[in-house]
């Protein structure tokens, strides 16, 4: 059991930091594909502690970034040079400046406040109206945030702030959210967040609230996503438009191409993605592997990364890791899901997904319903394996 | 005139009245076209406005050619079916059995890939649709002076909206589909072919998304990439608070967002116009909160997974 999770924490983290090593050994200009790829893991762990755990789409996380990346950024830029690209501040925006740690302390307050305040009514809602409910944040905070001239820059671009994320913090700073969302996954509450995605009404039965497990799991989202959006604007300059619907389809795609629904998943989407992003970046300026020289046109980026992504979701919907924690029981034999039986599969599959570790012992169970369910072969994979029982069954 | 009224309050005068009523009449448009397939399939078609976009090319190209406008129009048409089928087989049909969250985000990943193979197609630029540049010039009727292309929206939209009604209450095609959208497996144990009704609202929905594109492409000639991007993003949002069951209240909710959304920007004083997106999604949650299964639906809320 501790094992397991040492497995399941150890391997994100080890595989970040293996890429930020790589990153160190790279040259100047290559390493900021390095230092963006560790930033927009930071963004998809972010998204996943929402949307994997909960099994909602959010289209938007990327308002919290945003809400971040402007508090860290308005408070960062010196004070002797507020004036010239940000003229109409508020007063106490003006006359203070921060360091670099305070600032990305403050982003993430700020995320989490502004998810919060969005998820008290949101939250409420679910299904489709939830989706289209969170796309209206997007469009009401990039709209706020590009005219509103008060709290930041409007529509021109975040220029001056001190770019110190280099590849140490970006690298820290994965680590930390990566620490923090599997935290979360692992404590109780994330636990009764994923019984709610896996059977609402079996749920709800339980006594859980979906309502209060969805804001703790959205309000510690957009917190992660704040951050996130700190170390963002510390590394570029932004505008309004980096952080609307291209980085939204661009994170929600490093998430699904990875698997919605685990935290390896999501790191291994977000490394994958950027690192075939960024080797396409390249191809775009005119790249030379092994004597061919490849020049694609610019735009080609999106395009590979959106067929990549439509193509997942038809051929493997469940991503590249299939949604699951990095075990190491993988590699010993692995239990076959029986085919054909569409009761067994529905068992197998709830029984993976762990959320069978809320419930009582199988013997117990099984005399209550009445029925001859035995625990099956992948029961090894539930979280609490000694535990896991079938209440869940039709 | 009792009607102008409270109106006159606002700020708003016949002028905008209309222009909201004609922006209305083409999101109910796209609305219908959203809901026939979402009835079918449960799926949300993110992609649409890319449909209408590549409609719009069409035409662009159609006038950039030199083509008579009969044959742009049919082109456009014939354009737009054909991506719409050719989306259906590719992305719809793999994907019918996931669940409706994996089916969104697949549409949002066409949408997106639509839109950038058209930028790298086409360019950021933009390319101009001229041929039916003359219905943008304005008749004088009392003291309003109204776009030809508003009447003909009006007018297209209602004629449009009569025939997917006849189809879908007199035709037998029509009795298949609303059965299916009311339960698709007894649909199905009662003989009606899968493939063949979605194949039909597909069908209709590509339809109406070249219509909208003709007529779209008219009150905005310069078609860009992001055309009707955040139109449909504003229709997806007004369908939703229509209330998404319902094919009636899918296009009211449609109609009532382009009509809001057309009064507001009429009503709101200059130097804050530029938040109408706020204003219009504020007032979307805002709904959402109030009647979560949507403003006119009927009957309780039920809960839906996504």
């Amino acid at each position: 059991m501790r094992s397991r999770g040492a497995v399941q924490l150890g391997g994100p983290l080890l595989l970040v930091a293996l890429a930020a090593l790589l990153g160190s050994f790279a040259s100047t200009s290559t390493e900021i594909y390095f230092v963006s790829a560790l930033v927009s893991v930071t963004i998809v762990v972010a998204l996943y502690v929402f949307v994997g755990n909960s099994g909602v789409v959010s289209f938007g996380h990327i308002s919290f970034v945003a809400v971040g990346a402007w508090a860290a950024g308005v408070l960062s830029v010196p004070v002797a040079e507020k004036p010239a690209i940000m003229p109409y501040l508020f007063p106490f925006l003006r006359d203070h400046t921060i360091g670099n740690i305070p600032s990305l302390a403050i982003a993430a307050g700020v995320g989490g406040v502004y998810a919060l305040l969005v998820g008290l009514p949101l939250m409420r809602l679910s299904g489709l109206a939830a989706g289209i409910a969170t796309f209206g944040v997007l469009e009401i905070t990039h709209n706020i945030l590009r005219y509103y001239e008060k709290i930041g820059p409007g529509s021109n671009t975040f220029s001056s702030v001190p770019e110190t994320t280099d590849l140490l913090q970006a690298a820290i700073g994965a680590m930390l959210v990566i620490g923090v969302a599997f935290g979360y996954q692992s404590s109780r509450f994330g636990r009764l967040l994923r019984a709610t995605r896996e059977d609402p009404a079996a749920a709800r039965a339980a006594g859980i609230s979906v309502y209060r497990q969805r804001l703790v799991a959205f309000t510690l989202s957009g917190l992660l996503a704040g951050f996130a959006g700190g170390l963002y604007v510390h590394l570029l300059p932004l505008n309004t438009e980096t952080m609307y619907l291209d980085l939204t389809f661009i994170t929600l795609a490093m998430l699904v191409i990875g698997g919605m629904t685990s935290l390896w998943g999501a790191v291994v989407g977000a490394l994958a993605v950027s690192g075939l992003d960024s080797l396409l970046a390249e191809a775009e300026n005119g790249l030379d592997i092994g004597g061919f020289a490849i020049d694609l046109p610019s735009g080609t980026r999106i395009v590979v990364v959106g067929a990549l992504m439509a193509l997942v979701l038809i051929l493997r919907p469940s991503g590249l890791t299939g949604g699951r924690e990095l075990s190491l029981d993988r590699w010993r034999r692995r239990p076959q899901i029986p085919q054909g039986d569409p009761h067994r599969e529905d068992l197998h599959r709830r029984l993976r997904s762990g959320w069978l570790a809320l419930c009582g012992e199988p013997r117990h169970a099984r005399r209550r319903r009445g029925v001859g369910v035995r625990p099956l072969p992948g029961a090894r994979r539930c979280d609490q394996p000694g535990r896991a029982a079938a209440l869940g069954g039709r | 005139m009792t009607a102008a009224l409270p109106l006159a309050v606002l700020g708003v005068d016949w002028q905008v009245l209309v222009d909201a009523i004609g922006l209305g009449a083409v999101y109910a448009l796209m609305a219908v076209g959203i809901g026939l397939v979402f009835g079918v399939l449960r799926l949300v078609n993110f992609a649409y406005g890319q449909l209408i976009m590549a409609g719009a090319y069409a035409l662009a190209f159609a006038s950039q050619w030199d083509w008579p406008l009969w044959s742009a129009v049919i082109f456009c048409f014939a354009v737009v079916i054909a991506l719409s089928l050719a989306m259906d087989r590719a992305v719809f049909r793999p994907l019918r059995t996931q669940s409706p969250a994996v089916m969104l985000v697949a549409t949002f990943a066409v949408a997106f890939l639509l839109q950038s193979i058209a930028l790298l197609a086409f360019g950021p630029l933009g390319k101009p649709a001229s041929s039916l540049g003359y219905l943008n010039r304005p008749v004088t009727i009392g003291s309003v002076d109204i776009r030809k292309i508003t009447i003909v929206a009006i007018i297209v939209a209602a004629v449009c909206l009569v025939a997917v009604v006849l189809l879908l209450e007199r035709t037998r095609v029509g009795l298949h589909m609303r059965a299916a959208s009311m339960d698709f497996r007894t649909a199905r144990l009662l003989g009606v072919n899968a493939n063949r009704v979605i194949g039909s609202a597909v069908l209709v929905s590509a339809l109406l998304a070249a219509t909208v594109s003709v007529i779209l492409t008219v009150q905005n000639p310069l078609v860009t990439p992001d055309f009707a991007l955040r139109d449909t993003i504003i229709v997806l949002a007004g369908v939703v608070v229509g209330g998404m069951n319902r094919l009636l209240s899918a296009t009211l909710g449609g109609f009532a967002i382009g009509f809001v959304s057309g009064l507001l920007g009429g009503a709101l004083p200059t130097d804050q116009s530029q938040y109408l997106p706020s204003f219009v999604f504020g007032l979307v949650i805002l709904v959402l909160l109030i009647r979560p299964a949507g403003l006119f639906a009927k009957g309780g809320t039920q809960v839906e997974r996504v």
